[in-house]
């Protein structure tokens, strides 16, 4: 479980428009790596292109080569439905399944893909992931019920264990806590302190303290003005990137003196 | 001098208390003027102004209640009473044909309703007795068949217009001809059913599976709009969701697109049965009418409910009353059928919509 990404040169379009541009990053296995940046500057959109979500919409693609493992995620052989398998993702504002109870939720992965199961197996999945998103507690009393009769922090958690019940080899977390309170958001981030011991976990936030908090590494992205495509400024170990960045807009991004 | 901190208050002013406190209407301003207008309506009847003058009058006295408020509460109050007076008009009008035809089928078509009426047909039967089972079985037949004709393609349609299709010159050629499909006159439905199925069979064929094409031709472009607008519906997060699982996109429509939309797409497709039901022309040219029951969609004549009223109507015979009679049951059977339809679809879409939004 858990590889590591390689991306090398990578250019993300919408339809004509360069939205990212000569994006080169190595993610490391087991470790929680950060994106930040200021509002568009395609830290979303490059997170997405690393599970293939990015073609989803009508017109995007890319250019370039996201190896996982020494494999090539867009090359011709393929499959995204594997892809994404393999690379689960969690969004920013949760989206349980609202046909669904909270144990079906869970096993959402493997239900939808009609996936044939005994009950004592997929017990185990529900109550495992459920605990390892730190939900177990709180609603092993009432798995029937719809999910989204949760709380947002509560959905968000359940929305975490459905990626990971599938298990999958990284994580991709767009801003999972920008619709949560700080009670909430705290308990997101013990569970991606814990969760990095098994899975390579990609997030992207607003919040430089959280950065700063859960990840190993940080990527500041940035985009030269209107219009112009996003680029990665820099990458490094979270401490250097927080205390000695190199480039002049990291630190000032850093230091909120702009974005 | 003591240094506590006298919280600032700014001064009373009262020209600002009195814009808070303004006068006000009692609150049963509204029962009193309505029960005056009553008590108007009541003495015009009895006074023998006639009905339709009394109800008017009585109308008009209800307008003393904007008037009132005008002079007590001012003018932005008494537009909002005399706005909502307009309403409530405008209301009771709508209304007035609604109740006028429940009351008329009801009244002339309850006696009839009896075991008999809905056990016999019409066959050999002159005058007195008889029944509408012929009409009922060809109804729900040729009507279930239009549904299982419609809704397959009704609902792929719609499919293919909301997750396939966006953006495409072709969704947008297919959406335009079912706007164009809606507005086919029934009549034309039914020549188009009757000479599609002239061309296998012949001139003067009659089919109740023609019936169920015609139908199906004034019932898909209903199902599409109303499938179509129950995807829009369903958040693209849902999509994404099990998209990011790995889910494959059909699996992600069969499995969670539909389920989510199902309560709205069941209310939509019962609803277009309702509005075809009671369809009179197509059935008349292609499906035509018999006095005997027959079962079989692809043999012969068979009877429906309007037209079995249209022609007891057209040809009541000697002497005419059983006949008109059996027209009016059939027309309150028909009545119910539509309401129970509705009644239906309510309970569905309750039962099937997303759990944790009872």
């Amino acid at each position: 479980m858990a590889k590591s990404i390689d991306v090398s040169d990578l250019d993300i379009f919408y339809g004509d428009f360069l939205a990212v541009e000569g994006v080169t990053i190595p993610i490391a296995a087991r470790s929680v790596t950060a994106f930040i940046g200021p509002s568009g500057c395609g830290k979303s959109t490059f997170l997405r292109s690393l599970n293939r979500m990015h073609e989803v919409i009508p017109g995007a693609r890319v250019d370039g080569k996201v190896l996982i493992d020494g494999e090539d995620l867009y090359g011709s052989d393929m499959d995204p439905v594997n892809v994404r398998r393999m690379i689960g993702m969690v969004f920013q504002r949760p989206n349980p399944f609202p046909t669904m109870s909270i144990y079906d939720n869970v096993l959402a992965g493997q239900k939808l893909n009609s996936k044939r199961m005994k009950k004592a197996e997929s017990d185990e999945i529900v109550e495992r992931s459920l605990r390892s998103a730190g939900l177990w507690a709180e609603v092993k009393d009432r798995l029937n019920r719809p999910g989204s009769g949760l709380s947002g922090g509560q959905q968000q958690r359940l929305c975490i264990a459905r990626a990971i019940s599938v298990q999958p080899e990284v994580l991709l977390m767009d801003e999972p806590c920008s619709a949560l309170d700080p009670i909430s958001t705290s308990i997101i981030e013990d569970l991606i302190h814990e969760l990095k011991t098994e899975y390579t976990i990609v997030i992207v936030t607003h919040n430089m303290q959280q950065a700063a908090r859960v990840s190993d590494e940080t990527a500041f992205f940035n985009l030269s003005g209107v219009g112009k495509p996003g680029k990665l400024v820099e990458v490094g170990r979270t401490e250097k990137i927080f205390s000695n960045p190199e480039d002049p807009a990291t630190e000032a991004y850093i230091q909120g003196r702009f974005g | 001098m003591t240094s506590t901190i006298e919280p600032t208050r700014p001064p009373r002013r009262r020209d600002v208390l009195d814009d808070l406190e303004s006068r006000k209407l009692p609150t049963s301003a509204a029962r009193i003027v309505v029960g005056i207008a009553l008590a108007v309506v009541v003495l015009g009847v009895v006074g023998g102004l006639g009905p339709a003058k009394s109800v008017v009058l009585g109308w008009l006295v209800t307008f003393a209640l904007p008037l009132w408020s005008r002079v007590v509460e001012g003018s932005r109050k008494a537009t909002d009473r005399l706005v909502t007076l307009l309403v409530c008009s405008a209301f009771g009008l709508a209304l007035i044909p609604l109740a006028s035809i429940v009351w008329t089928v009801v009244s002339k078509g309850a006696p009839i309703l009896g075991s008999q009426f809905f056990t016999y047909s019409m066959r050999n039967v002159v005058g007195e007795g008889g029944g509408i089972y012929h009409a009922l079985v060809g109804t729900l037949l040729i009507t279930g068949a239009a549904t299982v004709i419609s809704v397959p393609i009704g609902l792929f349609t719609s499919i293919y217009l909301v997750e396939y299709g966006e953006g495409k010159r072709m969704a947008s050629a297919i959406r335009f001809l079912v706007d164009v499909m809606t507005g086919i006159p029934s009549i034309v439905a039914g020549l188009f059913a009757y000479a599609l199925f002239v061309l296998f069979f012949g001139e003067g064929v009659r089919m109740g599976i023609g019936g169920s094409v015609a139908l199906s031709v004034l019932m898909i472009p209903v199902v599409v709009r109303a499938c179509e607008e129950m995807l829009k519906l369903v958040p693209n997060e849902l999509r994404e969701a099990a998209f990011a699982l790995g889910v494959p996109k059909w699996r992600t429509i069969s499995k969670v697109v539909v389920p989510t939309a199902l309560a709205g797409i069941v209310t939509g497709i019962t609803l277009a049965i309702a509005r075809v039901i009671g369809e009179t022309a197509p059935l008349l040219i292609v499906a035509g009418y018999t006095d005997s029951v027959n079962f079989n969609l692809f043999d012969g004549r068979m009877a429906t409910l309007p037209v079995f009223a249209y022609s007891s109507i057209r040809n009541p015979g000697v002497p005419p009353e059983f006949a008109l009679d059996r027209a009016w049951g059939a027309a309150l059977v028909l009545l119910l059928i539509v309401m129970l339809l509705n009644l239906i679809a309510r309970l569905v879409s309750y039962l099937f919509s997303p759990k944790g939004e009872k």
